[in-house]
């Protein structure tokens, strides 16, 4: 795993990936800090992070669209698997890595509430424990990103994945006011989720039994929870979407709350889309 | 060494590998040899770990490579068909990673790199980028990587598939002395390659195995393809009529030409080709027709290789004569 993580990092470092996705956070928060914090003269630094977390949706992808595709397309994935090394140490590995590229240049980012605070009262506490969410939340869209890059070895491909992926959970809370509250509406938004799971787990398993198995044992389950007591569904689509929103438990930090539940939830995303990108790079053995 | 057992993949629908099992001892060079599409990189890919198999099972010194994977991909060096090189690195930078991948450290891993650099005379060009060096010096990378951690059997994916023939000599050469300290396994198409240097032969076909034996009596084996071949000035029916009367022979393949004479192709087996031909010549002489040309044919590792992969000896020889195959 040692042996992966620095490898990746002098790929990164070497090529010029690291300081594009570099140059783009910085000037992300450079410019929020330049309008918030310097000419509207607040003294909130988190309202910058808040601000500027929509730039996940270029800068995510840019970092993650190569890690995974680009192996399968120069081939060099088939010397990981011939290395005495296991697929979750080559994931696990590829991910640290690219936790390390983002961490640098938040640490840049980490000096301007000090800089900020000697010119006035800076809320360092909710500062850095916005910042801390930042991270955090950032590592979970890189988890994500990663076993998007896992599905494909089109880097561009990869990444015209990622943006929507990521815009859509960015605008999932605004979305969740126009989807259909009703009972009968959110039963139906779930036997089509039931359906791209299962899809999913096809593409990922090659076993169309198990995949199809899971998609009618969850259709059915809404089906029987529907007609027993169809009051429970009201409503859950919108909260479906709010829950699964990486950016709506990022607005609690900023709003001053350190919330344990939201670190736990992306922990649990990246421990998740970690272990699908394993599952995804041991499919392409059974393939 | 390494033990493959009942070994069968398939893609979706297609076999590519059905039922293949054999055995490899320690200390020799191995030719994994077939035609295009016949398992062989499949094959290699399953014993590597790259790959799983759909049934069957890999054992190398002991260890399944799918359930003790990390032991037994430590005794195997693995140079893919293509070989596995990020081209924006230095072979340096390469070798390091995959040393470390290995599980190598420090002085270790330094004076590694410097033998492998050494053995594939790579070490003048370590600090140069992979994507800026030539075929050769790449393939030649490529082996160097699989060599670090020295491992006991080194499996080589048609290592000098698009080399110049300078190149593909040295590759050779290099082969033979790594054969020396290590079991080598490589794939190739080419049969004088295989015959050059391999001390056995895996023949393989449509995913199974149909021979395994030394280069040299995979040709004994097949003796009995050894033939004449003649051109006549005699219609089919009349050769059908003469043919008999020579005893020995037994099957004879008749073409008629454009030019209006007869192309016969004879199987002679072990029997003496020299009397055979004098026999056929005073008995065509006997009813005054004439052989315009004679020729012997001896079975050569072309012809077993084709004949046990697409098993049609006589289409065989006149498939290499029209496509003017070289015969060694």
């Amino acid at each position: 795993m040692i042996a992966v993580l620095k490898h990746e990092l002098s790929g990164y470092f070497h090529s010029l990936t690291a300081y594009i996705f570099s140059a783009f956070l910085l000037a992300f928060v450079g410019i929020g800090a330049l309008i918030y914090n310097i000419q509207s003269a607040v003294a909130n630094f988190e309202y910058v992070l808040g601000y500027v977390c929509l730039g996940f949706v270029v800068i995510i992808p840019i970092l993650t669209m190569r890690v995974i595709a680009e192996e399968r397309k120069q081939k060099t994935d088939q010397l990981l698997y011939s290395l005495p090394i296991r697929t979750s140490q080559i994931v696990v590995g590829k991910y640290l890595a690219l936790l390390v590229v983002y961490l640098v240049p938040l640490c840049i980012v980490a000096l301007y509430p000090l800089i900020f605070a000697q010119f006035g009262e800076v809320y360092l506490l909710t500062s850095y424990g916005s910042l801390f969410a930042f991270f955090v939340m950032g590592a979970a869209m890189i988890a994500v990103g990663t076993f998007i890059s896992s599905l494909t070895e089109n880097q561009g491909f990869a990444a015209g994945i990622a943006i929507p992926v990521i815009l859509l959970n960015y605008y999932s809370v605004t979305l969740a006011e126009y989807v259909s509250a009703t009972a009968s509406g959110s039963a139906a938004a779930l036997i089509v989720i039931a359906v791209l799971l299962g899809l999913l787990i096809r593409h990922l398993t090659k076993n169309q039994n198990l995949a199809y198995g899971i998609s009618l044992l969850i259709m059915l389950a809404v089906a029987v929870l529907f007609f027993t007591d169809s009051s429970k569904f009201e409503g859950l689509l919108p909260d479906i979407m709010t829950k699964l929103s990486l950016f709506e438990r990022f607005y609690t930090f900023v709003n001053g709350v350190f919330d344990l539940t939201a670190l736990i939830y992306y922990a649990t995303v990246i421990i998740f889309f970690l272990f699908l990108s394993v599952q995804s790079l041991e499919k392409r053995r059974y393939n | 060494m390494i033990a493959v057992e009942h070994l069968t993949k398939c893609y979706g629908d297609f076999m590519a590998v059905s039922d293949l099992s054999f055995e490899i001892d320690e200390g020799h060079v191995y030719g994994f040899l077939g035609p295009n599409g016949a398992g062989k990189s499949t094959t290699m890919n399953i014993m590597t770990g790259c790959l799983s198999a759909t049934e069957g099972h890999v054992r190398i010194n002991g260890y399944d490579i799918l359930e003790e994977p990390e032991r037994a991909k430590k005794t195997i060096g693995y140079l893919p068909e293509q070989p596995p090189l990020y081209m924006n690195e230095t072979p340096a930078e390469y070798l390091k990673f995959v040393g470390e991948a290995k599980g190598l450290k420090g002085l270790a891993l330094k004076k590694q790199i410097e033998d492998v650099a050494g053995q594939t005379k790579i070490d003048h060009v370590m600090d140069r980028l992979i994507s800026n060096l030539s075929k050769g010096y790449r393939q030649r990378v490529g082996i160097a990587q699989a060599l670090l951690g020295s491992p006991q059997v080194i499996i080589l994916d048609e290592p000098t598939v698009g080399l110049d023939p300078i190149q593909i000599i040295e590759i050779r050469d290099l082969i033979r002395q790594l054969g020396e300290d290590h079991t080598v396994i490589l794939s190739s198409h080419i049969l004088s390659e295989v015959q050059a240097i391999c001390e056995k032969v895996l023949i393989i076909s449509q995913g199974k195995l149909v021979a395994f034996d030394k280069p040299e009596n995979l040709e004994k084996l097949l003796l009995a393809s050894n033939g004449i071949a003649f051109t006549a000035e005699a219609s089919k029916e009349e050769i059908d009529e003469i043919l008999p009367e020579i005893s020995r022979i037994t099957e004879w393949d008749v073409k008629t030409q454009e030019d209006g004479l007869t192309a016969v192709s004879v199987r002679t087996g072990s029997e003496n080709v020299k009397e055979i031909s004098r026999e056929l010549f005073f008995a065509f002489a006997d009813k005054k027709k004439a052989i315009l040309e004679m020729s012997s044919k001896k079975a050569n590792l072309e012809d077993v290789f084709i004949e046990l992969t697409e098993g049609d000896n006589m289409a065989v020889s006149d498939a290499l004569e029209e496509s003017g195959v070289e015969v060694e």
